[in-house]
């Protein structure tokens, strides 16, 4: 069991997830209460990396992280290295790729707040930003969870993205993932098999949070 | 084309609610033009009309969660929604209490915290006494920790009409907020609100279909029809239903007699018909008639009180002098005819009555009519 390898992709993924909450909510936010005519084509475009090749979606994750592009000269002048095949490369790659699993539950909780709550809410005097953090927020519970859970065990498990824009560095890039693929590679079965089993079992655990928070929704009783 | 009425050059009192709104709306009738134009002082003034009509539509119009199409909303002369001035202010600044017919609980909080909710912005002293002195008022003390999928609807209608009330509104928009809630509950709930507006003096607009709760209200009512303000005025001039019976609804009345109206007390809702060759006058309700018009008024044995002696201090506008002309006794029921001056009433009795009253053929009575217990109907 490569323990650096299975501590950097935890890492890795809990500052994915947490990070897919702080910029997933106002994209959410957005989707669920826009008006504008065109919005199918955000969402569109953030469900994106669902159907797409982790290996296009990384090579122009890489292509925007290098040395030729303005976010990778931006980050060059900055830290003096580039982004590619380093862990922040890799957490902007697993962003992205992560995105659809965070903001599509979110978005689809916050739509189910009945608009009628939403209503008395501004007849009680509270500005849409407050009612969206009193009443759409606490009563979207089991999405924002669910959405968590969910970047959580897809970014512990992704392969592609990883290793088209970090490469396969030890301690910097090198995720479980990808561990497996190298020992599967080095023929070292018994070594694979375990690394792999933990990498199942943490990815039933998430997915079990997620179904059993969902087993129990904020149900409002008939006649309310 | 844009016309100015005299209700926009008007001064406005301190609190009064001015409405002139402008929109189409949709219900299951197809489209209509909501056009109404109107003025609620501090006090009731109940919307009533047919679920359709544009009720709903209005008071959404009013509150801010609607935009009208041109008009202009105002309270207490501070313009809300000016279509002319391109002034629409946001729902949440309005300060304008909104009783949604579904409630619209927040599902995640206790009864307390949903009342409390509109205090954000007050201490959190003043926020708990407020809060506490609304429970209090509405008297759902004893549910403040539950939430509201885990109290009664009447319950429930209570901790709804407190969060609005508990924010003191400039006005308070109520749609159809009794309309789950049965009868003795629903007559508690409202004295509760008129209690608390004696205090606040604040326009509220009532909605409801019911004719039964535009009378319980009284105040000013304005019938809606699709869309449009058909009449509006005090619920007796207006309300288009006469309080007539049908001849099968007085059928099963003991007493039944051929009346002559002899005069309209419209101020009280009342009016005098004379009942019989010699001219018993009672007091009953008004209906729409006129004096001299002829009906016949029914009253349930049941409904009638004898009195051995001249009573007084009665809320009973009715007192007969007559004589007991025969009694007559069916199972545990004795009837009683009384003549007063040629009208004969039959009176339902117990037999324990006609023992303490002493009552025999030719004994002088009184008979004490509720202006209430005459039903009229047309001949």
């Amino acid at each position: 069991m490569n323990w650096e390898a299975f501590w950097l992709t935890i890492r890795l993924a809990a500052i994915v997830s947490a990070l897919l909450v702080v910029i997933g909510v106002p994209v959410a936010y957005w989707i669920a209460y826009s008006r504008w005519r065109w919005k199918f084509l955000i969402e569109s475009l953030v469900a994106l990396p669902i159907v797409l090749p982790p290996t296009v979606l990384g090579f122009y994750v890489l292509l925007a992280l290098g040395s030729r592009s303005p976010l990778g000269r931006w980050w060059e002048s900055l830290t003096g290295h580039t982004l590619a095949f380093t862990f922040e490369g890799l957490v902007i790659g697993s962003l992205i790729y992560s995105l659809p699993f965070a903001v599509q539950p979110f978005a689809a909780s916050f739509g189910a707040v009945d608009p009628k709550l939403l209503r008395a809410s501004a007849s009680l005097g509270q500005s849409p930003l407050r009612t969206f953090w009193r009443v759409v927020l606490p009563l979207s519970k089991s999405g924002l969870v669910t959405g968590f859970a969910l970047s959580f065990a897809h970014t512990l498990g992704e392969f592609g993205v990883v290793l088209m824009v970090g490469g396969n560095i030890p301690g910097v890039t090198r995720t479980i993932s990808i561990d497996i693929y190298d020992q599967v590679q080095a023929a070292q079965y018994s070594g694979a098999n375990l690394t792999a089993a933990v990498l199942l079992l943490l990815s039933f655990a998430a997915l079990s949070i997620v179904y059993g928070i969902n087993r129990r929704p904020w149900a409002v009783g008939p006649g309310q | 084309m844009k016309t100015v009425s005299p209700i926009d050059s008007a001064a406005s009192a301190p609190s009064e609610l001015v409405v002139r709104i402008r929109k189409r709306f949709l219900n299951s009738g197809g489209s209509f033009i909501l056009n109404a134009h109107f003025r609620a002082p501090a006090g009731f003034t109940i919307l009533f009309g047919a679920s359709g009509a544009g009720k709903t539509t209005l008071l959404d119009c009013v509150a801010g969660l609607s935009d009208p199409e041109e008009g202009r909303v105002a309270i207490g002369g501070e313009a809300l929604y000016d279509s002319d001035r391109k002034r629409n202010v946001a729902a949440w600044q309005r300060r304008i209490g909104y009783v949604f017919q579904n409630l619209a609980l927040f599902p995640h909080l206790t009864a307390e915290e949903n009342v409390a909710y509109g205090l954000h912005a007050t201490g959190p002293a003043e926020r708990q006494a407020r809060t506490g002195d609304i429970l209090q008022t509405l008297r759902i003390e004893h549910v403040r920790d539950r939430q509201p999928a885990q109290i009664s609807g009447g319950e429930r209608q209570r901790v709804a009409l407190a969060r609005a009330l508990v924010t003191e509104p400039r006005a308070l928009l109520l749609d159809e907020p009794l309309a789950a809630l049965d009868r003795p509950t629903k007559s508690r709930i409202l004295a509760d609100l008129r209690q608390w507006n004696q205090k606040h003096r604040v326009p509220i607009l009532y909605v409801t279909h019911s004719t039964e709760e535009v009378f319980a209200l009284g105040d000013e009512v304005i019938v809606l029809d699709a869309g449009r303000i058909v009449t509006q005025g005090r619920p007796h001039d207006v309300m288009r239903a006469p309080r007539l019976e049908t001849v099968a609804q007085l059928s099963g009345f003991e007493n039944v007699f051929d009346a002559t109206v002899a005069a309209l007390h419209e101020d009280r809702g009342t009016m005098a018909c004379r009942v019989g060759a010699d001219g018993v006058e009672l007091e009953t309700p008004l209906v729409r008639a006129e004096v001299g018009s002829r009906l016949r008024v029914g009253i349930r044995a049941g409904d009638l009180l004898l009195a051995t002696e001249s009573p007084r201090g009665l809320s009973a506008r009715n007192v007969v002098p007559g004589t007991i002309r025969a009694l007559q006794q069916r199972d545990v029921i004795v009837s009683a005819f009384v003549d007063c001056g040629g009208t004969e009433f039959e009176v339902h009795l117990t037999l324990a009555a006609r023992e303490a009253l002493e009552l025999a053929p030719e004994k002088k009575v009184w008979l004490v009519v509720k202006t209430h217990s005459c039903h009229l109907m047309s001949e």
